[in-house]
């Protein structure tokens, strides 16, 4: 099966800085891979030319085999949501209206198959009981919800996420990432920038860590969360101990912290 | 390509069950206004120096329109009054007033800012510009028509201008093209203030007027025009309001979602400048009706635009049909100038609302 995306010897420099170096990836279709990495890594940045956002300086992102730059809008839009990192929106919509917007390329679908998709969307992220309240009125955590039922309510067979978790309490952390592994499971393929190792490595099948634009590791969580990698990426001391579940905890060490 | 994501949670619940408050809103909205609407253009017929019942005035209109009834006036005179100088300004007050509260809708949209309003990116300074030049040259652009035609040209390039000034790699910033606006209308203002120099003073004279706003002595070719240009460019705002409900999620989000920002902007822009240019080009300039009706509008029945825009439309239509009426009729024996009238209320609006976002969200970034 042909990856949902293949990024080959991708760089993108701005003026004098390299925000990405020669990066080479595929995001297979069912899998979660974890893109993570310190502040100013490039992960975003990648994110962004793998949704077409960003046209790389050189190398080349293919989707379902095809350049990027080929697709259409709305064929783009029909193959892949993006959860952008950036969740405003500019006038008092109302929830159920934000996450109608995830339909609107989808302009041949039947309203039961709209409303059905909307229904589930806004149960998987938990925000059916916000349906009525207005967009700016919610607070952070609630948008980023709200924000990933829209592209939920998209149905792509790619979905890029600019880290989900950021603004989240732990429950809504796990149900988030719970979500992304149900869609991995329907054979989509899931992008996902995170911070927090520990859960990338309890949810994502494969982790891509990143350091200042380059591709350090790429690989199952056990073979890549080594401390002495994670200490030179992150600058700081880590020990990865595994919980009572089996999956590794990357801790810092705080042997002087109080 | 399927799209369908199987195996996920069932979710066992209908959007239709979330009841939609207040959609009632939207109708009772729309019938208030077109009820407001009805009565001003009736009561603008009929009131002034010669006073008019509300039966003729149905009745001339109704006769005007080849249909004979008890209610005609008995009167040819009041009957040329009416046809002549009352019903082709109550046209154009509803049609300007249309036409620049759906310019300012469209507008809004586009740069995600309820603040944004055409006077903002200079249309009314171009404008503004283009007719000054017109009435100080004499010769062919000294006619009404030649006057509203550089106004109009002088609205759409300033617009142009800015726009193209403000893009950078293909893309737009707010803040770039609300700047390049700022620029843009000192630039206008001072070549206005220079023609106004140059000008003698009868020319002065009947620039400060137009620039002041007015409706008097509209006429029925005029308001073809406005009517018009309007219809073609209010249907291609309408055919677009789904798109500008996307852009509320930003630039970028609704790239994703298949929306071409880009070629939906260049549209926009372009229809923005032929309401406001036909409007200002016959009117003069009318400033804040593009910003206090949408703004209204919004506050009732929501941000979505297919409603914001016909709600804009009616609204427009009425505030403006109203508002000449008071201008006529406020001071005994005088006409004040509408855009004198509509600045007085819009002005005080304006620092409420930017007194409201800075409270609120701590302004606009």
């Amino acid at each position: 099966m042909t990856a949902a995306f293949s990024v080959s010897g991708v760089t993108v420099t701005i003026g004098e800085a390299t925000l990405v170096r020669d990066v080479s990836l595929d995001v297979r279709h069912g899998e979660v891979l974890a893109l993570v990495g310190p502040n100013g890594a490039g992960k975003s940045t990648l994110l962004g030319v793998m949704a077409g956002d960003r046209t790389p300086s050189s190398g080349e992102v293919l989707c379902d085999g095809r350049p990027v730059a080929q697709w259409s809008a709305v064929d783009l839009a029909r193959h892949r949501a993006v959860l952008t990192q950036d969740n405003q929106v500019a006038f008092p919509f109302r929830v159920h209206e934000v996450v109608e917007m995830g339909r609107a390329p989808w302009r041949d679908a039947s309203a039961a198959e709209d409303v059905e998709a909307i229904a589930r969307a806004m149960a998987e992220a938990d925000v059916t009981h916000l349906a009525e309240r207005t967009f700016t009125s919610l607070s952070g955590g609630e948008r980023a919800r709200v924000s990933l039922a829209r592209v939920l309510a998209q149905r792509t067979q790619a979905v890029l996420l600019d880290e989900p978790t950021a603004a989240l309490d732990l429950k809504h952390q796990e149900d988030v990432l719970t979500v992304a592994r149900s869609l991995a499971a329907a054979d989509v393929a899931v992008a996902v920038v995170l911070h927090d190792l520990s859960l990338a490595a309890a949810y994502a099948d494969r982790i891509a860590i990143m350091e200042r634009g380059r591709l350090a590791a790429l690989g199952a969580p056990s073979e890549v969360l080594e401390p002495a990698l994670l200490e030179r990426v992150y600058g700081v001391a880590v020990r990865v101990i595994e919980d009572a579940d089996g999956y590794p905890l990357v801790v810092p060490v705080r042997s002087h912290a109080r | 390509m399927t799209h369908v994501a199987p195996g996920r949670a069932d979710a066992g619940l209908s959007v239709g069950t979330h009841a939609h408050r207040g959609r009632w809103r939207a109708p009772a909205l729309l019938t208030t206004l077109g009820l407001l609407l009805v009565a001003g253009m009736v009561s603008s017929a009929g009131v002034g120096q010669l006073t008019v019942s509300v039966t003729e005035v149905v009745g001339a209109a109704l006769q005007g329109l080849g249909w004979q009834t008890a209610w005609a006036p008995d009167s040819d005179v009041t009957y040329q009054a009416l046809w002549q100088i009352r019903f082709p300004r109550v046209a154009m007050s509803l049609a300007v007033g249309a036409a620049l509260a759906v310019a300012g809708a469209v507008m809004q949209a586009i740069f995600g800012n309820p603040l944004a309003e055409p006077g903002v990116v200079g249309v009314s300074a171009g404008a503004a510009l283009g007719a000054a030049l017109a009435i100080v040259s004499g010769g062919v652009f000294a006619g009404v028509l030649g006057t509203a035609g550089l106004a109009f040209a002088g609205g759409v390039g300033a617009t142009l201008l800015v726009y193209f000034m403000a893009r950078a790699q293909g893309r737009t910033e707010v803040v770039t093209l609300l700047l390049t606006g700022i620029a843009v209308n000192a630039f206008a203002g001072a070549g206005l203030a220079l023609v106004i120099f140059i000008g003698d003073s009868a020319a002065r004279e009947q620039i400060v007027f137009w620039q002041l706003g007015s409706l008097n002595g509209s006429r029925w070719n005029e308001v073809a025009v406005v009517v018009a240009l309007s219809i073609v460019a209010g249907a291609v705002a309408f055919a677009f309001a789904r798109h500008y409900d996307l852009l509320a999620l930003g630039e970028r989000t609704a790239g994703h979602l298949g929306l071409r920002v880009e070629r939906l902007r260049v549209v926009s822009i372009i229809v923005v400048a032929v309401l406001t240019g036909a409007a200002v080009a016959f009117a003069g300039i009318i400033a804040f009706v593009g910003l206090v009706v949408p703004h209204a509008v919004r506050m009732m029945v929501g941000p979505a635009h297919r409603m914001l825009l016909a709600g804009s439309l009616l609204g427009g239509a009425t505030l403006m049909v109203w508002a000449d009426l008071l201008a006529r009729t406020a001071v005994t024996g005088a006409e004040l100038p509408i855009g004198l009238l509509t600045s007085l209320i819009g002005g005080p609006f304006f620092f409420w609302l930017l007194r409201r976002a800075r409270s609120k969200q701590g302004g606009w970034a």
